[in-house]
């Protein structure tokens, strides 16, 4: 390869790269763009809330069901967990294994008590004949933080994943790969979760 | 412009003058000549002998609508002829096998030619889109009419005649508020008079369209829709619902009589002496019902309050009339009962909090969200009766 | 047994013996048709020992041809089904007049009609165009593979589940009587209570979730693996608009999940999103549906609006004309096909403002569409045309597209479109559109490209036979259908009263009978083509003297693609290459990296087929079993760190002396 191009190089460009071309990476790409995706997903449902948000089919309304201490409690548990999120990824940094399978740990203990305080709301207000049966508004309220909460549940379990595997394999560029993207992740449920806690509580509550 | 096109039109009305009753056998003896006439001549002829309804309709918002499509039609083949005509000569002149015609293969910019290729459509859609602009305000099917034909205008003194018109599975149902009767699957009215269309649906959505009066709109449940219209000329026209609404849907047409007036009184008063009674809550129930290809049949008297309970989805009186519960809804939804007493202390403070959220509430908000101009919304029966909702529940 | 029903329906959740249309004759002849022909290719594939080739060498390929080749073979089977209802729509028209009901009851004729749209839109022309941004985009930017080869393979057999679930819904239980976009409050579950809607919710989700992730894929294939030197203006125009579509598909098909997911719930839950009462809002429904379904038709047809830019510029023995013009069109149109959903329903009530803003942007877009018509015209002019079956069809497309496009803005005029919506001249419009555009690309590309995937050419004869019959067709098909909307005729309708309608709608049966004759062609086509291979060999790999990069490897490709990975100077870059004098290395060879085959994608849509069949008739065991099977697998795979090998250097420089051996063979 390397004569043939030497040959024409006088009369023609090269047209055959001499070194196989280090392809960059794509995979923080794609799964940016997946992600964008997601969002999408997000916003049809933001903007459903926002046509049904009000129409509670004289049914209660967010004043009634709203435990506004609960869901900043809630809301606290996920912000901490993305500040302990970012110390797992420092330890990674640092190839501190032990040190990242443990912050990702409390992490993941974070996230899953936000999705058992965000169950324990559900059923109360389920109980409280509140269901997403009866009103529209109950409806897109369910759905809107429902689906954030079965992210957060899949985060979790993705979580779990990449500890067993971290602990199995170390933190080789494949699994560091991986808890980079778990870690996009992550953070994009908590921006999301910025999204709700304003818009569907404190706007419902207060607005 | 319009008017010379009009002209042009004229022709292709005339070719359609046939009447409906001969149609079928000049249609038999055209079928035959296709089977043995050239491809393009039978096919003529077929045109002229058919009766395209929609650009030889009968109502003036239906012409205005026609005339529109000619215009835009002849301003797109301004450039659309060309197109195809240099498709097939460039394809023919630049052939393989034709050795003479120039080849330069690195030709492939020109700005001059650019230039025209992006102004030329966007010329032609400047022209359109003014057109569009103009014609969809002054066509809109909410807006009052404002003239009967080219000649009159609408003036003060006339009374536009008011039908409340309901699709129901699979039929129509049309409501005469002012003359307290209804008929099922039959419309009529008198010619030269502005009608003023109010339509929603029992349940499933279907579009109101009668071709020769006006273009169509939708029927939803729990909405109302309008539509303007009057009919210019005498003759029965085919009305059909123009959106799927499931297994009955093909028999969902009715016969819309255009009558002069003195027609139009005998007809209202046939209505009243043939038709079966009342038409009210009960009555309204039993006609929901599903059925297929339902006979034309009257209703001697009307209910005054069926078409709004019928908008609200409150015809049963165990459900809560929508007017209602929006009202609820705007003041922040239901208190139940064991927050009801809490509750009830900042209440007297809130009011005011409550009050202007809920005036927010109704000028943008009742299920409008998505309707643009909240034109189709049911925040409108809302606005026409406040305070009706509860009065329509009484029986 | 009676006995014991609540144990039957655990188990079988809504399905009995009575789910099984065995009543109708239609549908039990195509059963025993299918079985039988089933039964044949199985046997033939075991017969000849194919069963361990076909799960290595295509079920689990990560190869982005194969996948390719795969896509156009679904897409192809689906065309058939897909026609199949169109050829019983057109002569249950035909026949159904007066005292005639025609053959098919509405309850039968309302699945047909659905169906069809379905499978047209999600499971043929999907999957075409799909498949041909996959065979292709890798070659042309001078690429090995896509960026996540076996998430490639895993969207393909999601699409293919997709489709699976449809083609169950046609002997098990009934497919949606709702048209194909399922408007409710029609497709809500007190007005369609049966498991056709479900059955169009998980076919569309599942098939969706595939595409989505395909969109994703090729977006990071033409941003990340271009080779160097091909800057985004060097781009061909075909990979511009496959880069076009696949953002258009990641920013549209969230949408049509998340709508989904709300009509489910709706359905499963007893939510109230798009119920008439409770505070439900149908028009949220058809809004959403259609802010995914406007960008959908511009997923369709910008591929296609590549692929007769390749083709002109070849066929014409010329540089494309304006290709910066061309780039830029397609990006607008990509902007402003998210501007214009609403035209959809100018009838439901927006007020004139709202209507006329959407009126005008819909007509914008007819702007930039119609400078890349000047565009394709302007490079035939002074060219050298060679009519070759891939240029007849953009011929065709081009005389056929712009009737489509002129009524189409007819269309988007508001007071005009009041009395043509939903009419058949809206019908018209569409078909005009789709067939002229979509069909014509994808048939187009498909003989353009098939000599580049199997080393030999389509044969010609039948191939303008396949061309004059569908163009032809298409005129006596849909002109009358036009006609019909202008004289009042609205769209499904399985019975007239008027019996001056008939003639139309018999020319226009006798349409869809010539188009038939061209799919039969088409198939016809493709098996003279196998037979007659050894005339028609492509030994070159260059056979229409093309322009961009595909054309300098192999027919078909080795699997790598290309030995060393090319060098771009220019957007016609194998033209460049050609014309100064590029002499292809015959030594130097090393070995290449690539992925693994994994058989993890089929696996999971083979679940998710399950996942689906459980939801759509309630067993619910079956549906969580599936589910948590899927889960489980992806876990599983995701333990696999060993996903890639070396083809080693012999065997590359055993290919590649095989081929300078052919090219010796030729000079």
């Amino acid at each position: 390869m390397a004569t043939q191009t030497a040959v024409h190089e006088t009369q023609t460009p090269v047209f055959l790269a001499k070194e196989e071309p280090h392809a960059p990476s794509s995979t923080m790409l794609g799964f940016w763009i997946y992600l964008m995706s997601d969002c999408l997903i997000f916003a049809v449902l933001f903007a459903t809330h926002g046509v049904l948000g009000r129409n509670y089919a004289a049914g209660p309304g967010p004043q009634q069901l709203f435990d506004l201490p609960l869901v900043a409690i809630n809301t606290s548990m996920l912000l901490f967990s993305s500040i302990t999120y970012g110390f797992a990824m420092l330890a990674m940094e640092k190839d501190k294994k032990q040190a990242t399978l443990v912050w990702l740990g409390i992490t993941g203990l974070f996230g899953a008590a936000f999705v058992g305080l965000e169950l324990y709301e559900f059923s109360h207000m389920i109980m409280e004949g509140a269901g997403p049966q009866r009103s529209a508004f109950l409806s897109s309220f369910f759905t809107l933080v429902g689906t954030h909460g079965t992210h957060v549940t899949v985060g979790i379990i993705w979580l779990i994943t990449l500890m067993v595997q971290v602990g199995k394999y170390g933190l080789g560029a494949e699994n560091k790969r991986r808890l980079m993207c778990l870690s996009l992740f992550w953070h994009f449920l908590d921006v999301i979760w910025i999204g709700v806690f304003s818009f569907v509580y404190l706007m419902g509550v207060l607005g | 412009m319009i008017g010379a096109l009009g002209a042009q039109c004229g022709y292709c009305c005339f070719v359609c003058k046939w009447s409906r009753p001969e149609t079928g056998q000049k249609i038999k003896r055209m079928s035959s000549k296709l089977s043995r006439g050239l491809l393009i001549a039978p096919l003529l002829l077929l045109l002229n002998g058919c009766n395209l309804v929609v650009m030889h309709p009968s109502g003036d918002v239906a012409v205005q609508q026609r005339d529109l499509i000619i215009v835009s039609s002849i301003l797109m083949l301004i450039i659309i002829i060309p197109v195809m005509a240099l498709t097939v000569f460039f394809a023919w002149k630049y052939r393989q096998s034709n050795k003479d015609a120039e080849y330069e293969p690195d030709w492939h910019h020109s700005t001059r030619l650019e230039v025209i290729i992006w102004s030329a459509p966007l010329l032609i859609i400047i022209a359109l889109g003014a057109i569009t602009w103009v014609s969809t305000h002054a066509l809109d099917p909410y807006r009052p009419l404002a003239r009967l034909d080219e000649a009159r205008p609408v003036t003060q003194e006339m009374k536009p005649l008011t039908v409340e018109v309901v699709s129901m599975n699979w039929k129509w149902l049309f409501i005469y508020p002012e003359l307290g009767i209804a008929t099922v699957n039959e419309l009529a009215a008198p010619i030269d008079v502005p009608i003023n269309f109010k339509i929603t649906s029992s349940s499933i959505m279907n579009s109101f369209y009668i071709p020769a009066l006006a273009g169509q709109i939708y029927s939803m449940a729990g909405m109302e829709t309008k539509l303007h219209a009057v009919i210019n000329k005498e003759g029965v026209y085919k009305g059909f619902s123009a959106n799927y609404s499931g297994a009955g849907f093909s028999d969902m047409h009715f016969k819309f009589h255009g009558m002069k007036q003195a027609d139009f009184d005998n007809w209202v008063a046939k209505v009243k002496s043939d038709g079966e009674g009342d038409l009210g809550r009960a009555q309204y129930l039993d006609l929901a019902k599903p059925t297929t290809a339902e006979p034309v049949h009257y209703y001697s008297h009307v209910d005054p309050e069926l078409f709004n309970a019928v908008v609200n989805m409150c015809v049963d009186t165990s459900k809560m009339c929508m007017n209602e519960m929006m009202m609820i809804d705007a003041k922040g939804g239901h208190m139940s009962h064991g927050e009801h007493s809490g509750m009830e202390a900042p209440m007297e403070g809130m009011s005011h909090d409550a009050m202007s959220h809920g005036d927010h509430a109704a000028e943008s908000e009742p299920m409008a969200g998505m309707n643009h101009d909240g034109h189709a919304a049911p925040g409108e029966p809302m606005a026409d009766m406040p305070e009706n909702g509860s009065d329509a529940a009484k029986p | 047994m009676p006995s014991n029903p609540d144990l039957l329906k655990l188990i079988f959740g809504r399905l009995s013996l009575d789910s099984f249309p065995y009543h109708e004759p239609i549908l039990v002849v195509t059963f025993i048709g299918v079985v039988l022909g089933g039964l044949a290719v199985l046997g033939a594939i075991t017969y000849f020992g194919k069963w361990t080739y076909l799960w290595q060498e295509w079920i689990t390929s990560v190869d982005h041809k194969k996948i390719g080749v795969m896509y156009i073979i679904l897409g192809l089977i689906m065309l058939l089904r897909g026609f199949s209802d169109a050829l019983m729509m057109r002569a249950q028209q035909a026949m159904a007049f007066g005292d005639s009901q025609g053959f098919l009851p509405p309850h039968h004729y309302d699945q047909v009609f659905t169906a069809h749209g379905v499978i047209m839109i999600f499971f043929a022309a999907m999957p075409f165009v799909t498949g041909l941004m996959n065979f292709v985009v890798p070659l042309q930017i001078g690429a090995r593979d896509v960026s996540f080869p076996y998430l490639n393979n895993f969207s393909f057999w999601m699409t293919a589940a997709g489709a699976i679930i449809i083609m169950i819904s046609l002997f098990v239980g009934e497919f949606a009587k709702t048209g194909w976009l399922a408007y409710p409050p029609l497709s809500d579950i007190s007005h369609s209570p049966g498991v056709g809607v479900d059955y169009y919710i998980w076919g569309l989700q599942i098939a969706g979730l595939g595409t989505l992730l395909s969109g994703v894929n090729l977006i990071a294939t033409i941003v990340k693996m271009r080779a160097p030197g091909m800057s985004m203006m060097k781009m061909p125009v075909f990979t511009w608009t496959a880069l076009c579509t696949n953002v258009l598909i990641v920013a549209a098909f969230p949408v049509l999940t998340a709508v989904l997911v709300l009509l489910s719930l709706d359905r499963y839950v007893g939510t109230h999103f798009f119920t008439n009462d409770m505070g439900g809002n149908v028009m949220m429904y058809i809004n959403l549906i259609w802010i995914w379904g406007h960008p959908e038709v511009y997923i369709l047809i910008l591929p296609c609006f590549g692929v007769f830019s390749e083709i002109v510029a070849t066929f014409c023995g010329k540089r494309l004309f304006g290709y910066s013009s061309m780039v830029y069109a397609t990006v607008v149109i990509t902007i402003l096909s998210y501007l214009v959903w609403l035209h959809h329903f100018f009838t439901m009530g927006s007020g004139a403002s709202v209507n006329s803003f959407f009126g005008i942007t819909t007509m914008i877009i007819s702007i930039p569409t119609g400078a890349k018509m000047f565009n394709w015209l302007f490079t035939m002019y002074k060219g050298r045309i060679r009519f070759e079956v891939p240029m007849l069809w953009t011929i065709g497309f081009m005389l056929t597209f712009v009737i489509g496009g002129m009524t189409g803005v007819l269309l988007a005029v508001p007071p005009a479109d009041f009395v043509l919506h939903n009419s058949l001249f809206l019908i018209a419009h569409f078909h005009n559109v789709i067939i002229g555009g979509v069909v014509f690309g994808v048939f187009a590309g498909i003989t353009y490209w098939f000599p580049k995937a199997f080393g030999f050419k389509l044969d010609p004869f039948w191939g303008k036979m396949s061309f004059w019959f569908w163009f032809i067709g298409f005129y006596f098909a849909f002109m009358p259908l036009y006609v019909l909307g202008l004289m009042g005729v609205t769209r499904r309708l399985n019975h007239f009263d008027d019996p001056s309608l008939q003639i139309w709608f018999v020319i226009a049966a006798f349409g869809a009978v010539l188009i038939a004759c061209g799919i039969g062609s088409f198939v016809i086509q493709l098996v003279v083509s196998v037979m007659r291979r050894d005339k028609l060999r492509d030994e070159t790999g260059d056979p229409w003297h093309g322009r961009t990069l595909e054309w300098s490897t192999s027919s078909p490709p080795p699997e790598y693609n290309y030995a060393f990975t090319p060098v771009v100077y220019d957007h016609d870059a194998w033209w460049d290459m050609k014309q100064r004098g590029f002499v292809r290395p015959t030594e130097g060879f090393k070995s290449i990296h690539m992925p693994k085959g994994t058989g993890t994608g089929a696996i999971i849509a083979a679940l998710a087929v399950a996942l689906g069949f459980g939801m759509v008739w309630h067993m619910w065991w079956l549906a969580i079993l599936a589910f948590v099977g899927m889960i489980a697998v992806a876990i599983g795979h995701s333990f696999n760190y060993d996903r890639d090998f070396h083809i080693p250097a012999e065997e590359v420089i055993e290919t590649e002396e095989a081929r300078t051996k052919l090219l010796a063979k030729q000079a």
